[in-house]
C-alpha cells in the first residue's frame, strides 16, 4: 500500500481550565499543522480537558537520553538547600 | 412557529443521522472522530428544537415523538440534508453548502425576538463555526489536492448545486416567521452565503456551478425519495415496538 | 554476551521496582515484540469493535440513546487512536499495523465477530462486553511500558460511561413490556459467554502469559479476571430480575465466589480461526473504509506540501 499518503505523526499538548502548563496528552495523525489542531480539538478535548492546544511534529521532538539520567538527574538529588524544608525556624513563626 | 421549529429541527436531525452514518467508516480515526463530533452537536440542536416544540404544542409529546412518529410528509428539512453520504468529496460539498448557510443563518436567529430561540441559536452558532472551518477546510484541500480529489469535489458541488436554492428560498412559514421578527429574513443573508461559498471554491481551485434550475419541497414536505428510507431505519424501533420506553 | 545479560537483568530490576519502562529505554527484543502484538491487538479490537455498534447508530430507538452510542462508538475510535499510538512509540507505524489486520494476519477479540441483532444488544455489549473489556483495562493501567499505561488510563477514564450507559440501557428494557423483556433476557443469553471468553483461554492453556506476568504487561491471569468478571455481573442481573444462561452458577460459600459451568472452548476456536458469523464483513467493512480514504488522504497531504511550498 502507498505510503506517501500517511499523515505524519504529531505531539499534543494541552492547558486545562485551571491554567496550569501544557501537558502532553498523546499524539496523533495530521497531514499538516491546521488539521493536526483540528484533530487534536476533535480527539483530545471532547470532554472540556483544555482551553488551549499545541501541536508539535513528533520528528521536531528533542528527548534526553536515557543513558544520560544519573549525570541529567542525580546531581539534584543532594542539593536539599533548595527546598524550604531544609532550614529550621522557630515553631510560633506565622506566614513564612 | 411550529413549523419554522420543526424546519430547524428536522434539517439538524437529518444531516446529523447522515454523519452518523459514517461512523466507523471514515477514511482516518481523526476524520471519523471529528465527523462524529459534528453528528453529535447537529444531533443535540436537534433535540433543542424538538423540545422547545413539543413544549409549544403543550400536548404532553416529547422530542421523541416528534421525531420518531412524524412521516414524511410531515418532515420540514431541506433536500440538501437528506442527500446520501456519497464519497467523502460529497459529504464534504453538502456539508459546506448547508454550514456556509447554517452559520449566517444562525448568526441572523440570534436576534430573534423570541428569547429562547435566540438562546439556541447562539448556543448552535458556536458549533456550526467550528462546522464551517471542518468543511471549509476540506474543501480546499479536496479542490487544490490531487487530480483525483479535485475532480471529486467539483463532480460533488456539480451534483449538490441544485438543492442549495432551497436553503436560501423562503417557505410561507419562514415569511411569516421573519416578519413576526422570531425568524431570519433569507434574503439579507444571501449576499453573505454567496461571498463566503465564491471565496471558498475559488481557494479551493474550483468552478462555482452555474445557479441553474434550484430543487425545492423539503420545506413543504416534498422530499426525495431518500428521506423515506431513513425514517424507515430511524423509527424502526419505536414503531415496531409501540408505547414502549426505551 | 555478558552485557547482554546485564542489560537484561537491570531490566528485569527496574521491572521488579515497578519503575516504567520508557520508548528510549533499553528492552528485550522479546518484550518489544510482545507489547507490539499485544497493543496492535487491542487497538484493532476497539476499531473493529466500533462496527458491531454503529451497526445501530441509525436504529437507535431515542434522540438520547442516539447521542450516547455515537459518543460511545467516538470513544471507541479514540481508543484505537491511544493505543496505535502506543504501539508507534515501540518503532512500527500506524499505516504497518492496518496492515497487518487488513491482511488478516493480526487478531482482534473475537466478540467483534459476533452480529448485533437486537437494540437490547446495545444494551447487552456496554454491560458484558465493554464490562469484560475494562476489567482488563483497569489491570493494563499498572502495565510496565509506560506509553501503554497511560494509553490506559486514558481510556478507563472514558470508559467508565460505556458500561453504565448498556446497564441503563437493559434497565429501561427489563422493566418495560414483555417484548421489550424478552429481548433484553435473548441479549444476555447471546453475549454471556462470548464475554467470559473474552479473557482469553484458561490459565493452564495460557503460553504466553508466565512471561508477560513477569514483565509486567499483564498483571493478573485470564482466570483471575475472569472470576472477577462473574463475580461482579453475576450480582448486577438481579437488579435486572434476568438470567445467566449458565445452569451451574451458583455462590460458593467456601471459594467466597460464584461457579460458572465450563466454556465451551471449540466455538471460540472457530471464531478465532475466521469462522465467526461476521469475520469476513468486519475485516471487509475495514478494508473498504482504508482503501476508499486512500485519496482522501493523498489529497490532504498533497494540499500540505502545497501549502509548505507556498509559505
Ligand atoms: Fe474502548
Ligand atoms: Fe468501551
Amino acid at each position: 500500500m502507498a505510503n506517501h499518503s500517511e499523515f505524519p505523526l504529531w505531539e499534543v499538548f494541552i492547558r486545562s481550565h485551571g491554567g496550569l502548563n501544557h501537558k502532553h496528552v498523546g499524539s496523533l495523525h495530521a497531514a499538516d499543522a491546521q488539521m493536526a489542531l483540528e484533530h487534536a480539538r476533535d480527539v483530545y478535548t471532547r470532554r472540556m480537558e483544555g482551553v488551549s492546544i499545541w501541536v508539535v511534529p513528533s520528528t521536531a521532538i528533542t528527548a534526553s537520553d536515557p543513558a544520560d539520567t544519573d549525570p541529567f538527574f542525580e546531581p539534584a538529588r543532594d542539593k536539599i538547600y533548595r527546598h524550604p524544608t531544609f532550614y529550621d525556624i522557630p515553631e510560633g513563626l506565622k506566614h513564612m | 412557529m411550529r413549523d419554522f421549529l420543526l424546519l430547524l429541527a428536522d434539517n439538524t436531525q437529518i444531516l446529523g443521522h447522515r454523519l452518523g452514518e459514517w461512523c466507523g467508516h471514515g477514511p482516518e480515526l481523526e476524520i471519523d472522530m471529528a465527523m462524529t463530533n459534528l453528528a453529535l452537536d447537529l444531533i443535540g440542536q436537534s433535540r433543542n428544537y424538538y423540545q422547545y416544540a413539543a413544549e409549544l404544542e403543550g400536548a404532553g409529546r416529547t422530542e421523541d415523538d416528534l421525531a420518531y412518529l412524524r412521516d414524511a410528509r410531515e418532515f420540514r428539512n431541506c433536500l440538501l440534508v437528506e442527500q446520501p453520504n456519497g464519497d467523502f468529496a460529497h459529504t464534504v460539498a453538502r456539508n459546506f453548502l448547508f454550514d456556509s448557510w447554517h452559520y449566517f443563518f444562525l448568526q441572523a436567529l440570534c436576534q430573534s425576538n423570541d428569547e429562547r430561540l435566540a438562546a439556541i441559536a447562539g448556543k448552535s452558532l458556536k458549533e456550526v463555526t467550528y462546522h464551517l472551518r471542518w468543511s471549509s477546510e476540506w474543501v480546499i484541500r479536496l479542490g487544490d489536492g490531487t487530480e483525483e480529489s479535485h475532480s471529486r469535489i467539483q463532480d460533488a458541488f456539480d451534483n449538490l448545486w441544485t438543492f442549495r436554492g432551497e436553503l436560501l428560498t423562503p417557505a410561507p412559514f419562514e415569511t411569516e416567521a421573519a416578519s413576526a421578527g422570531y425568524g431570519v429574513d433569507l434574503h439579507a443573508i444571501r449576499p453573505l452565503v454567496e461571498d463566503r461559498l465564491s471565496d471558498i471554491l475559488a481557494q479551493a481551485t474550483l468552478q462555482r456551478p452555474e445557479d441553474g434550475w434550484m430543487q425545492s419541497g423539503g420545506k413543504t414536505g416534498r422530499h426525495s425519495e431518500h428521506l423515506g428510507y431513513i425514517l424507515a431505519e430511524m423509527q424502526y424501533v419505536q414503531r415496531a415496538y409501540p408505547n414502549s420506553v426505551w | 554476551m555478558s552485557t547482554q545479560v546485564s542489560l537484561e537483568e537491570r531490566f528485569q530490576a527496574r521491572i521488579d521496582a515497578e519503575q516504567k519502562i520508557e520508548p528510549k529505554d533499553w528492552m528485550p527484543e522479546a518484550y518489544r515484540k510482545t507489547l507490539i502484538r499485544q497493543i496492535s491487538q487491542h487497538a484493532h479490537s476497539e476499531v473493529v469493535g466500533m462496527l458491531p455498534e454503529g451497526n445501530w447508530i441509525t436504529r437507535a430507538p431515542s434522540l438520547r440513546r442516539k447521542v450516547a452510542l455515537l459518543a460511545k462508538i467516538q470513544d471507541e475510535a479514540g481508543h484505537g487512536l491511544y493505543l496505535y499510538s502506543a504501539a508507534e512509540t515501540l518503532g512500527i507505524s500506524r499505516e504497518e499495523l492496518y496492515n497487518e489486520l487488513l491482511s488478516g494476519k493480526a487478531k482482534y477479540s473475537s466478540i467483534f465477530n459476533y452480529p448485533t441483532l437486537t437494540w437490547a444488544d446495545m444494551g447487552a455489549v456496554g454491560w458484558l462486553v465493554d464490562g469484560a473489556a475494562i476489567m482488563n483495562q483497569v489491570a493494563l493501567c499498572k502495565c510496565s511500558y509506560g506509553p501503554y499505561a497511560r494509553a490506559m488510563v486514558r481510556v478507563c477514564k472514558e470508559e467508565s460511561f460505556h458500561q453504565r450507559q448498556g446497564f441503563e440501557l437493559l434497565l429501561t428494557l427489563s422493566k418495560g413490556t414483555p417484548e421489550q423483556r424478552a429481548m433484553a433476557q435473548d441479549a444476555i443469553n447471546r453475549w454471556w459467554w462470548p464475554s467470559m471468553m473474552m479473557f482469553g483461554p484458561n490459565d493452564s492453556d495460557s503460553p504466553h502469559s508466565a512471561q508477560s506476568m513477569r514483565w509486567k504487561i499483564k498483571r493478573y491471569s485470564n482466570d483471575t479476571l475472569r472470576q472477577k468478571f462473574v463475580d461482579m455481573i453475576a450480582e448486577q442481573i438481579k437488579v435486572l430480575n434476568m438470567t445467566l444462561p449458565d445452569p451451574d452458577l451458583r455462590w460458593n460459600e467456601e471459594r467466597g465466589h460464584y461457579d460458572f459451568g465450563a466454556i465451551d472452548w471449540t466455538e471460540f476456536n472457530e471464531v478465532l480461526k475466521g469462522n465467526g458469523p461476521c469475520n469476513r464483513e468486519r475485516l471487509a467493512a475495514r478494508r473498504k473504509a482504508w482503501e476508499e480514504g486512500a485519496w482522501v488522504r493523498e489529497a490532504a497531504m498533497a494540499h500540505a506540501a502545497k501549502r509548505q511550498q507556498s509559505v
